[in-house]
């Protein structure tokens, strides 16, 4: 059995592999917009789109590399982030004229990148305690 | 690029999600028929890749030729990226990660087709 208090190994190997997905989805498309895209009055937005993205490769490599505490953060950053750009993007369709993996809570993904963060949080919180497994 | 050929790989691929996701539920090790099955999926992907690009170079339509390619090239490195990963993992969740793996090329595969109708940008 692989070690279960390691971030990386079991169901954590599912988990790593979808902030894989985020992970290249997010900055791919930032990178795409910012490359052919950006103009000056969308340069927030865009910008925030790469945030994004580079939240959703340092959760992923923190993941991978069972930096628990790393995660921690990077998961949390993200949870506020799609629940507050989430929040603003209902509220006011201009402040996001194109839309990022978390405007309306990732209904275009889905909404996976609203549950991902709890998921990512629930496996933290079971990685650290091995007994309750 | 039809809708005929990217919902039928959108199909294969949530066809091998759910016999992917069926080793999952059982437990069953990475078996020879899923890697089979992944492999006609890749053989699609290559098709379409190439059929894509081509279709690309001759076609009259105004389609983002940049971001059509990238997702036709990440169609093609999934599935091969998604084994590897799923190999190395001996638990239930080897298999897990090609349930992921293809769903996500299955996504993939739908939002191509919205690039080359002009619908998503």
């Amino acid at each position: 059995m692989p070690d279960r208090s390691d971030t990386s190994h079991g169901f954590g190997r599912v988990l790593v592999a979808v902030y894989a997905v985020f992970a290249l989805a997010a900055s791919a498309r930032s990178i795409f917009q910012l490359v052919s895209k950006v103009e000056s009055d969308t340069v927030v937005p865009y910008a925030l789109s790469a945030f994004a993205g580079i939240v959703y490769v340092v959760a992923t490599y923190a993941l991978a590399r069972n930096h628990t505490r790393l995660a921690l953060v990077t998961i949390t950053i993200e949870l506020v982030g799609v629940l507050l750009v989430g929040a603003l993007s209902l509220v006011d369709q201009g402040l996001f004229p194109d839309q990022t993996v978390w405007s309306d809570f990732g209904q275009g993904y889905g909404f996976i990148p609203l549950v991902l963060p709890f998921v990512g949080l629930w496996w933290l919180r079971r990685s650290r305690s091995p007994q309750d497994v | 690029m039809t809708d005929l050929v990217a919902y039928g790989i959108a199909i294969v691929a949530l066809g091998v999600a759910a016999y992917a996701g069926w080793h999952t539920y059982h437990r069953r090790d990475f078996s020879n028929p899923l890697f089979y099955a992944i492999a006609v999926l890749e053989l699609l992907l290559i098709a379409l890749l190439i059929g894509g690009s081509v279709a690309l170079s001759s076609t009259t339509r105004d389609v983002d030729g940049v971001l059509f390619v990238s997702y036709l090239v990440t169609l093609v490195v999934i599935p091969p990226a998604a084994v590897l990963w799923g190999i190395a993992e001996k638990s239930r969740w080897g298999t897990g990660v090609v349930v992921i793996a293809m769903l996500t090329v299955g996504a993939l595969s739908v939002r191509l087709l919205g690039i080359w109708k002009g619908t998503y940008a």
